[in-house]
């Protein structure tokens, strides 16, 4: 129990002791408010701005005015929506989003199966090549994966973005040590009872981990909708592939660009995260801090 | 009974032809995507560091010719490949800023007072955010009229009329792409740190009250030392991110102005995609130089921390 709290209970009585604590307690709070300002502010702004009805004049920029919009309209997102055909874009990011979590899924599970729970020649080997992925220096990977895409005629595909991001270190990784805590006598009572492993994988193995495939799903899941550089280079060719993240960047790069509206776009794509984070946030935490312990 | 002796006899006969076939199978799609997306890119790559390669659009002319380090010798005497280099050894400054922030703010939430858990969410929120939403948000920001310019005007810090963009400045927008980094960065720290403060037993802090240490003396002879490995594994993960950061500049500035911001992997991504001459050879050569630095500056890394803890490893 921290000290501080101990010393909390506001009583009468004022000695200078308390005072000093209350003081601390005050600092602390001030501090913690600053940095939450500085963390959050960017999105506030954004909101403001996306909500704002630009027709009652003033510019994004009045301070501190567009900070607290006088007229509040929803039809900025209406606006982009229609004339930037958002949907469009938004039906790309789900289609490479949805491809890559289910991939990412697929393959890792597959892959940690035998890696938690059979002995076979190459297992430990196979094992630590996955995991020294995660610190090989890969700087020109992106280019000699974006020729082999265009090799195999994937370049300007959505496949062609998510194949080379689904086999990774992490979600083998993570399978595998959900795989490992699950007793040996479950899978040895479904053997006895016929069972092929794949009906074993898929029937006792998944449903048992369905925490990590969770954990797993979501992490990729916003890693993959919010990816710029990978997808913005597979599909430079094919603009119409385009997922939100690189779509957002070239409104803000047309000409003409209305500020309104692209804040309206840039909260469309954020929401889907945003909620997905508030929803899983304990989840996010734990799978950060599992890193360090 | 089959089934039994294929896990608990393994002197028998060590591995089962059938459990072999199968586990294969099963790491078939890792391993055909890991060769073919990860340790293919790593061979090719630096075989085609040593080659003329390119010219034309993936590559599609001449194939890769043998050329030795003669990439090497046109990057050093490239300007632009230099200062790229040096800006992202410059970048480095922001491992120990980064890293001291984070594992403040850390401590300061680490406390069970009323809204941590929310303090902790809320700076969490940058971590995943899109590089493209805050390239839209902070141009706003960092625009001759945004809030940054608002800010110091109104507390005089510089005259209405001398207001500029921040990320058009020649001398302002390095750091503040460097700003975007650190604020898309610290939530994540934070988190790391968070674990590792919890995992120091609280009747340590409870026994150093009682002899009287007050909260910085606890600080540095309690949490600093238990959370070396902590420490470690962040600022190991900070300097190879601050390293190859591209992102950020790509979509901030694009290397500008006057290339006040282009960085290493910039340079490698530019010279491989940007413009007309799709250099493959020249690029893979600078992601080779970048590479080799970022593997000696993790040796280096672990150098430091681990003389650090006087042999206690």
């Amino acid at each position: 129990m921290s000290l501080v709290q101990q010393g909390a209970p506001a009583r009468a009585t004022f000695s200078p002791r308390k005072n000093r604590k209350w003081g601390r307690l005050v600092v602390r709070y001030a501090v913690l408010i600053a940095v939450l300002l500085f963390a959050v502010f960017p999105f506030l702004w954004t909101l403001a701005i996306a909500v704002t009805d630009k027709h009652g004049g003033g510019s994004i920029y009045d301070f501190p005015a567009s900070l607290f919009p006088r007229a509040v309209t929803l039809r900025n997102f209406v606006e982009v929506y229609n004339q930037f055909s958002l949907g469009k874009y938004i039906w790309n990011s789900v289609s490479i989003t949805g491809l890559t979590v289910i991939g990412t899924l697929l393959v890792s599970a597959l892959a940690a199966y035998p890696l938690a729970r059979f002995k076979f020649p190459g297992r430990d080997i196979i094992f630590a090549v996955i995991i020294a992925t995660l610190v090989l220096p890969g700087e020109t990977t992106f280019i000699v994966n974006i020729l082999t895409l265009n090799r195999l005629g994937l370049l300007g595909t959505h496949l062609g973005v998510v194949l080379p991001t689904i086999a990774g270190a992490f979600g083998i990784f993570l399978m595998r040590q959900a795989f490992l805590g699950i007793p040996q006598a479950l899978i040895e009572a479904a053997r006895i009872d016929g069972a092929k492993e794949l009906t074993i994988l898929t029937r006792i193995m998944l449903p048992l981990t369905k925490p990590s495939l969770a954990a797993l799903g979501i992490f990729t899941l916003v890693g993959a909708w919010n990816a710029y550089f990978w997808p913005m280079l597979v599909l430079s060719s094919a603009p119409d592939k385009a997922p939100l993240s690189v779509a957002v960047l070239r409104l803000k790069g047309q000409f003409n660009y209305d500020p309104f509206n692209i804040a309206a776009g840039s909260l469309i794509m954020m929401v889907p995260v945003l909620l997905v984070f508030l929803a899983a946030q304990k989840l996010f935490m734990r799978g950060m801090e599992g890193a360090v312990k | 009974m089959t089934v039994s002796r294929r896990h608990k006899a393994p002197t028998k006969s060590k591995y089962s032809l059938r459990d072999t076939l199968m586990s294969y199978a099963f790491l078939a799609p890792a391993l055909i995507l890991l060769a073919l997306f990860t340790f293919y890119p790593l061979a090719y790559g630096s075989y085609l560091g040593f080659t003329e390669y390119g010219g034309a659009r993936f590559g599609q002319g001449l194939p890769p010719k043998w050329i030795g380090l003669d990439n090497f010798r046109t990057l050093i005497a490239d300007p632009l490949f230099l200062k790229s280099m040096v800006n992202s050894v410059k970048y480095l400054i922001i491992v120990p800023v980064l890293q001291l922030a984070s594992l403040a703010v850390a401590v300061l939430v680490n406390k069970n007072l009323p809204g941590m858990a929310f303090f902790r969410a809320a700076y969490y929120v940058p971590v995943v955010t899109s590089i493209s939403l805050a390239a839209v948000m902070w141009d706003w920001i960092y625009n001759k009229d945004g809030t940054l310019n608002w800010i110091l005007t109104n507390a005089h810090l510089i005259a209405k009329d001398s207001t500029f963009g921040w990320l058009n400045n020649e001398l302002t927008a390095f750091w503040a792409v460097m700003l975007v980094t650190f604020w898309r960065g610290f939530g994540y720290y934070m988190v790391l740190y968070l674990a590792g403060l919890q995992g120091i037993p609280e009747e340590l802090e409870e026994a150093a009250v009682l002899d009287g240490a007050g909260a910085w003396k606890r600080f540095w002879s309690i949490t600093v030392p238990l959370m070396k490995p902590t420490i470690l594994l962040c600022s190991l993960l900070s300097t190879i991110a601050a390293l190859r950061v591209l992102e950020e500049v790509l979509v901030l500035t694009n290397g500008g102005p006057l290339n006040s911001t282009y960085t290493a992997l910039m340079y490698v991504y530019s010279k491989a995609f940007q413009g007309f001459n799709f250099d493959y050879g020249l690029a893979s050569a600078a992601g080779l130089v970048v590479a080799a630095v970022a593997l000696l500056l993790s040796v280096i890394n672990f150098r430091v921390f681990r003389d650090d803890t006087g042999g206690g490893k």
